[in-house]
Parts: structure tokens; sequence; C-alpha cells
């Protein structure tokens, strides 16, 4: 006689469901100790139309499918601390634990921003030697900490222009953007009610002064400017952009995002630089975690620190430190608070394990995108020759030839266990490819890197189908992603 | 250096291979002149050990051994070590914004989550993944509604948080966006909607109001809602604290709700990092800031989430972006998605309950004080102004020496409201704490000359 034939599904860590549909009525993950006062009639202390029942919907799960739910999703992702994550212009390096350890301290994460400036020095001072170390790095004059990322230190910056060139009576009408630049650069002027005028590159991936020099006008409140530029290539002209500009009345605004590339180096404030902004999340190794929380201090000129946003950290008599907001001309608050605190102990943890050594890490970031040029420049098309710095742009030219662009070639690196570099941008090299290896990658990991690419290289020319398919080994295979924005489902809904 | 994983053998022969014979020839294209040619004068290096030392003897300076009960924006609310542990895994702490979405699974997923979450709590239809922070959401929730509407002008509340309210001026002016302010009624500490009536016209793109507001009071929002709607207006309501969604209704006549998620798993941590959200109606989603992931499918049918609707961003749109924002705080609204995991629909629920019993238990043992009242009227959820026969800095002095941050003084915000102050008591203090409060607080206004007798002063008097 026949035996049934057991039947079993694939075990769910193959593929977990969203937490709503794992629940259940009647289970729970959290409770809380006894009430220790009168319980309350909420419906009578809140009045019917204020009252509710309970959230519709919310999950009913216990502790342990929490852990096994999040710690499945966390399966799925990849991250700094499993491999090489090339990405350009982003700065994804080593996240020193020791920094998510002192972030959580007792008496740093519990402290309330309200708390009275004498129960509260210990913050203060954190965020003063931070300051103090940022302006070091930067050779400014002024910092603020507030802006929450880079987004809102370019906002708060041009915001800072635009009160700078209105209390000399006109806050002018444009603002210039290279064509290399970051898409936030564009966006964040017209945030802060500016034109954008766009600005070429010359031949050698470069401001073309010359175009520059005719663009600049009584018009013109500012150059928004990356340096390194996206394709990592300092600007060599910047110190006479910065007299053209200035010549005019305008600044020069400096977008930090690649600060890797300099710290202990070169200083913004030494090479004509108005204001800027930093990613703390970049240079300064606060994790990204999946797209934040980052930072973007923002530091001036002694000529724009009035202008600052308020509250202004101020030492006060005796050496302690307070803040300040009676500050009539700062551009005024850019959030409740005063930025991101956590994010910020955590910079300067990191900027305290280098101090002056800073500089070698630097080095290392440039050195290994040199050597990541130099291993591909043979089978990758290297439109800009010149040595880079902390980060190298090939374009897919040769790919292309075989019908295999950036974004395959991207998704085949998915395949040999690394992220894929940034693709498609900078938007002036056609089928970009930025890499940079910050300073975090050791010479085996480089190597094997370099070994992945080639061997794309040569899978592009001889079965480009398997290259245009990847990835073949992740979870999911590439993602209809035209239908998800055409019939938008943003929610679970049972 | 310890984080650097080369040896100085590896740098040279690295160096040799690329045909440069020192490391500063890979810096030639920076002008002599723009070199920086000392060493910086920073700090350190210091080790790990030392890093430990210098934190913790910065966190000894700040308030470690006293009791607060300090709210207004920022929140003491019990969290779980479950979910702070499965934040520090790697793979969602070190990962990069989800772009690749084949290899950002777990943590579109969880975006997902998130957003259905801010849904079913706000009474919302979507939700993004995230803002900066509940200030900044308001601010770009006033400014999607000058898109959406076409007009110029905000009509906001004077009981909006007022760092909430200086972050809306600071993008409004920018813009060049009239701004009109409407007063609260002096009896129950809700906006006056007869003001409200008054200033809202033809031109007005929002109302912004926050619920429960600064001074404690839950809104009526149906009817700002009518009286903004009635003018073609859009209403923004703004929640700054987002527990008290446990237990009360959530604003489901508001056409965008700017939230705070902080309360929601996230510590204190000095103003942050938190997490701030945008919940809307599905209508308006092309006109929302920030990031947003949406299911569809892979080749074979599975599911999987992407991040979508990206034209609207910076990265695709450049100057036509619906904002600029770009890193948002992804980790903290996953915190989030784990606090409100573990916690589930009772555990919240409880939660709030918790808050509104504590708050009641404080403000009844308070009103046993000679000429302490509360200020205002409408119902409030766990934080209440508090009039008293004294000066709140004064008496906030005297509870310094017995370890106690009491209630937020209002007169800095307020000019009118110096003998008042916001009380939060949520669910992490014990009725010892509050007992404690009230005695040293009976103490504070014995030494400043308030006997048991001295009448309750009226509001008149303030």
């Amino acid at each position: 006689m026949a035996q049934p034939t057991p039947t079993a599904t694939r075990h769910v860590n193959l593929n977990e469901r969203l937490i709503f549909e794992k629940s259940v009525p009647g289970k729970r993950g959290m409770e809380l100790p006894p009430l220790d006062v009168p319980a309350v009639d909420a419906a009578k202390e809140l009045g019917a139309e204020h009252a509710r029942a309970a959230v519709e919907g919310f999950p009913e799960v216990s502790e342990i499918e929490v852990i096994r739910h999040f710690t499945r999703l966390s399966t799925w992702n990849y991250a700094i601390d499993l491999g090489m994550y090339p990405l350009g212009s982003c700065t994804m390096k080593y996240n020193p634990r020791v920094n998510e350890f002192v972030a959580r301290l007792d008496g740093l994460a519990t402290e309330h921003p309200l708390q009275p400036a004498g129960l509260s020095q210990g913050c203060l001072r954190i965020l003063r030697t931070l300051e103090m170390f940022l302006l070091e790095v930067t050779g400014m004059d002024a910092v603020t900490l507030q802006p929450c990322a880079g987004a809102q230190g370019e906002y708060a910056g041009i915001a800072i222009v635009r009160a700078y060139q209105s209390s000399k009576g006109n806050p002018r009408k444009r603002v210039l953007v290279p064509d290399s630049a970051h898409g936030t650069n564009p966006a964040t002027a017209v945030t802060a009610g500016y034109e954008v005028q766009n600005i070429r590159s010359d031949a050698t991936g470069r401001i073309d002064i010359a175009q520059l020099a005719e663009c600049v006008n009584e018009d013109v409140a500012a150059l928004m400017v990356t340096n390194p530029n996206t394709l990592g290539i300092f600007e060599r002209d910047i110190a006479r952009a910065a007299e053209l500009l200035h010549a005019r009345g305008a600044l020069l605004y400096m977008d930090g995002a690649n600060m890797n590339a300099l710290a202990g180096v070169a200083r913004p404030g030494d090479f004509g630089v108005d204001v800027m902004h930093m990613n703390l999340h970049k240079t300064f190794s606060t994790p990204h975690g999946g797209g934040g929380p980052g930072a973007g201090p923002v530091a001036v000129k002694k000529e724009l620190e009035p202008f600052l946003p308020i509250p202004v950290l101020v030492e006060k008599a005796g050496g302690t430190l307070g803040w300040d907001s009676n500050r009539p001309k700062s551009i005024g608050r850019l959030r409740a608070f005063y930025g991101n605190f956590g994010v910020l102990v955590r910079a300067l943890a990191y900027a305290l394990a280098y101090g002056p050594g800073m500089i070698e890490a630097t080095r290392d970031a440039v050195l290994n995108a040199n050597y990541i040029r130099k291993k591909l420049e043979d089978v990758y098309e290297l439109p800009y020759k010149q040595p880079c710095m902390h980060e190298v742009v090939f374009s897919d030219a040769r790919q292309k030839k075989h019908g295999v662009n950036t974004t395959d070639i991207a998704k085949r690196l998915i395949d040999y266990g690394f992220h894929p570099y940034t693709t498609a941008f900078p938007l002036i090299v056609p089928g970009a490819m930025m890499i940079e290896p910050t300073e975090s990658e050791s010479r085996e990991e480089l190597d094997r890197f370099v070994e992945a690419m080639r061997s794309i290289a040569a899978e592009a020319a001889e079965n480009p189908e398997l290259v245009k398919s990847a990835p073949h080994s992740a979870r999911v295979g590439r993602l209809d992603e035209v239908g998800a924005a055409r019939k938008p489902i943003l929610r679970w809904k049972p | 250096m310890r984080y650097l994983p080369k040896s100085d053998a590896e740098r040279r022969a690295i160096l040799g291979e690329l045909g440069f014979d020192s490391i500063d020839e890979l810096f030639r294209s920076i002008p002599e002149n723009c070199r920086l040619r000392r060493a910086l004068d920073v700090p350190g290096p210091l080790s790990e050990k030392e890093i430990i030392d210098y934190f913790r003897a910065r966190a000894a300076e700040n308030s470690a051994g006293y009791t607060s009960f300090l709210g207004a924006g920022v929140y003491n609310h019990l969290r779980s070590v479950v979910a702070d542990a499965l934040l520090q895994r790697g793979e969602f702490l070190t990962s990069y914004t989800p772009y690749q979405a084949e290899i950002s699974q777990g943590t579109l997923q969880a975006i997902f989550e998130f957003q259905t979450l801010m849904c079913q709590l706000t009474g919302q239809e979507v939700a993004n993944a995230s803002m900066y922070d509940g200030s900044t959401a308001t601010a770009e929730a006033a400014m999607m509604a000058v898109r959406l509407t076409g007009r110029r002008r905000l009509v906001i509340s004077r009981a909006l948080h007022p760092e909430y309210r200086q972050v809306a001026d600071t993008y409004a002016r920018d813009l060049g966006l009239d701004v009109a302010e409407i007063g609260f009624d002096a009896k129950t500490g809700q906006t006056d909607l007869a003001a409200a009536r008054a200033a809202v016209n033809d031109a007005t793109a929002a109302v912004i109001v926050q619920s429960p507001n600064f001074l404690g009071a839950l809104e009526a929002v149906p009817q700002i809602a009518e009286i903004a709607h009635g003018a073609g207006a859009l209403l923004v309501v703004a929640i700054a604290e987002a527990v008290s969604l446990g237990a009360v209704r959530a604003p489901a006549e508001a056409d965008i709700v700017a939230m705070e998620a902080q309360s929601l798993g996230l510590a204190p941590s000095f103003g942050g990092p938190f997490a701030g959200v945008i919940a809307t109606r599905e209508k308006f989603v092309r006109q929302m800031p920030g990031r947003l992931a949406g299911q569809t499918t892979d080749g074979q049918g599975r599911r999987g989430f992407v991040l979508t609707l990206a034209t609207r961003e910076q990265h695709i749109r450049r100057e036509k972006a619906t904002s600029n924002i770009c890193t948002n705080q992804a980790l903290c609204a996953l915190a989030v998605t784990m606090h409100l995991s573990l916690a589930g629909k009772e555990g919240l629920r409880e939660m709030a309950h918790q808050n509104l019993a504590k708050a009641r238990y404080a403000v009844a043992e308070f009103e046993k004080l000679p000429g302490v009242r509360r200020a205002f009227a409408a119902p409030f959820f766990n934080e209440v102004t508090l009039e008293f026969p004294r000066s709140v800095r004064m008496i906030n002095h005297e509870l310094e020496r017995e370890r106690i941050i009491g209630p937020l003084p209002l007169g800095p915000f307020f000019p009118e409201q110096t003998k008042r102050g916001l009380l939060c008591v949520t669910e992490v203090h014990s009725r010892q704490d509050v007992d404690r409060l009230v005695a040293a607080t009976r103490r504070a206004l014995e030494s400043l000359g308030v006997g048991a007798r001295e009448a309750v002063s009226s509001p008149a008097e303030r």
C-alpha cells in the first residue's frame, strides 16, 4: 500500500512574510510594569470625540517572532560589515562599533534637549569639541551642527548666501551649478528661492573657467561646487573661481560630500570657499543605516557668521557653554532642538580615534581609488585619464558594443558578492560607473573586486546575456520598478 | 591605525605598482597654494578605551541622577532592549539607501512595514519614510500644501510647538510665503476657532495646528478642518507625541499629517536623531516629499519591494524635485518599526492608557497644592499646562536641588505665561516619582513664601 507523500512548504526564513501577515490576535512582544496609580476611563477623560479604542491593523506578535522577523529581513541586505561597498560619492567606510557604544551611554542618549544648560554641559562640550575639530579640518571660521543631513546643510548654506546677499541690498537671482553636480544642489537652490543655471565641464572634467567668467554677474548669488568633483578630480582652478565670484560680489559654496579626499591634505577655507557643508555620515563614518540619519554641518567664513541658524553654541563667562538665539541676522531655525546629536557623538568618536592621523585615512582612500583605476583601465573605458582622488569614474562604452550597460555590470557585481558601484552618475559621463573604495578596504578585498570586475568584462564580451540578466544569486530577481510606479502599492492591506 | 586595513609594506607595494615614489604624488593635482603643509591641530588619536572614558566623563557632566518631567516634543517612554539589539545588526546599521533592491530587501520590506504602521496610526492613506523630524515634516507639509493648492498663505496656530513654528518660518521666508498666526482660547488652550475663521481666506494654502498642541490640549480637528476646507485650504495636523495615538482618535479630517515618531522607540538623545513622517491622502502622493517603498514582483512573480515614485526626488528631478531631501532618518524609522512590532496593538494601547492615568494622577496631586491648578480646560493626553503662584523658573531652581527637572517654563515661549509650566508624565514615571515631585514643589512654594492658606490665583491675575 502506497504511503501518502508528506507535503511541506519551504521554511518561512526563505520567504519571510510581512509582520502584519504573521499577526494573531491576543499576542504581544512587550509588557509594561503594572499601573501603580488609579486607572482612568479613557472615553470619559478624553470625551467621545477624541477617544480611540485601539489602532486597527497593528501587529500582534510575540518577542521571538519579532526577533526572527527582523533577523531574517536583515540577512537580505548587503552591508559594509559584509564586504566592500564601492558606491561612488557615498563614502561607505567602516562604521566603528565603539561609536555605537558611546552614543548609547546613559547620560548622553538619555538627555532631554530642553533640560537646563547647567545640566547639559557634557552634551554641549561634545558639540563644541566637534565644532573645533571641523573648523580645523575645513579651515573655516564658524560652524553650525544643526542640519540633519547633507541636503539640509546645503539648504542652510544657500539660505545663508541669500541672507548675506540680501544684507548687501539684493538677494540676487541665480545660483550656478556645474553639470557634474549632485542632484541635491539644484534642488536646494530652488528650495531656497533661486533659479539654477548649469555650467559646463571642460575637456578635463573640471569647471570651464572661461564659461564661468562669462556667467558671473550681479544676478549671481553663488556658485555651488563639489571639490573634488564627482569625477574624483580636484578643481585646480578653484582659487581662481573664487576670485571671479568675489570680484562680482558672489559667493563660493562648496558641497563637502567628497571631503574624504581632502581631510588633512587641503582645506576649503584656504582656497576661497565662503560656505560649505560636510556629510558626517560620509567622511566621519557615522552609519548610513539604510538611508540615514546623517548630519550636515555648515561651516562659514567670518563674514557669514551672523547669518548662521539659531541657536548658536556660545562660550559664557567662566567657560560654561550655552545657546544664543538672539541673533537678528540669522537665517532662523532649521529644525527643532540642536541637530542629530547622536550622530554628532559618533562623528566626534571617529574624529578622536584618528586625531591628526586623519590624513592617513585620506591617503589610503586616494591610494585605493588609484589602485582600482590602474587595475581596470585596460578593460573599462576611462573618460578622464589623470590620477583620481578618492573615486574613479569609468564608462560602459566598451561593453555597450555587446549590448551590456553600466546597470547590467553593476547588477552582475551582486553575483560576485559586492554591492554595485554608483551607476549613471555623474550625468556628464554617459554610462558612468563611479567607484569609491574608501580607505576601509584591504588589498585582499580590492583584488577580489578587481577580479570580479575583470571577470564581468570578459563575460560581457563572451556571454552578454549572463550579465544582462543578472543578478542570478539574489533573493529576488530584477524587480518591476515601472509597474511599482504605475500602480503604487505603498502599504499593506488585509 | 586600527581602522585602516593596510600595512606600510602593502602601501609601498601598491604605490610602486602605480609608478609613484611617494604618497604625496597622488595629490599633485591639488595646487600647492591649496595644500595644508602642517599636521592638523586636533586632539587624538585615542584608543577605544580612551574614547569610552572621554564620553563617560562628558555623560557625567549632564543630568545623571535627576528625574525629569520634560516633554515638549521629546518624550521619555519605555523601549525594549530587543529593538536596539536588532537595530545593531550590521546588515541594517551599515547598509546604504536601498537603491539596489535585489540586495536591500530587508530594509525595503521594513520601510514598507513602517509606511503601513504610520498609515494605521495616523488614519491616512499613504505615509513616507521618512523626514528629518517633526518640525521639518511640518515645514515640508506646508510647502506640499502650497504646491497642491497653488496658494501662498499659511495660517499657523500659536499653539504649534514654537520651534516647529520657527522652522516653518525659515522655509516660508525664502519662498516669500505669507504667514498668519492664530491664537489659542484662554480657557481651553485650544486653537481659537473664531480667529481661525477670520484668518483663513481664499489665498490660504494650509491651516497648521498641532494635536495634542504645545500646551497639551487636544485640538478640535473636525471643526478646524471644516474651516480650512470651507475656504479651499488644506489642513495640516502636526503630532509631536505619537504615543497619544494609542488612545486618541487619529486626525482623519487632516489632509496632511506631519508627525514626530521619536516617542515610538527612540531615545531623547539631546534632541536627535528622530524620525519625521508625512502621511496624507493617496491623491496627494505625487506631491509628497521623501522616500517611498512600493510592492512589486520580480520576473518569476515573487513579491519584492523597491523605492518608488522617485520622479518626485532630487536625484532624478534635480531642480524640479518636490524637496531636496536625500539622506533621511531610515535607521530611526526602522527602530520605530521594531518597537511598534513589539508593542503591537495591545502594548501601544496599554502604554497610552498608562500615560492618561499617570498624568491625571499627577494633576490631582498638584491641585492639592495651594495656588496650583490646571491652566486649560481642554482634554489632554500626557502633558498639561499647570499654573503656579510663583514663576516656574524659581520653582524649578528649588526642584533642581532635589535632583528633579520640573515642568518646562512657558515664559520663554509665551511671555505672558511665566507662572505656567508644561508638565509631562509618562509610563516611565512611578507613582513615587510623581509624589516626590509634588512634595518637592510644595517645599519649593513654601520657601518662596506660598503658604497653605494662599488663595488660588484667578486667570486674570497671571
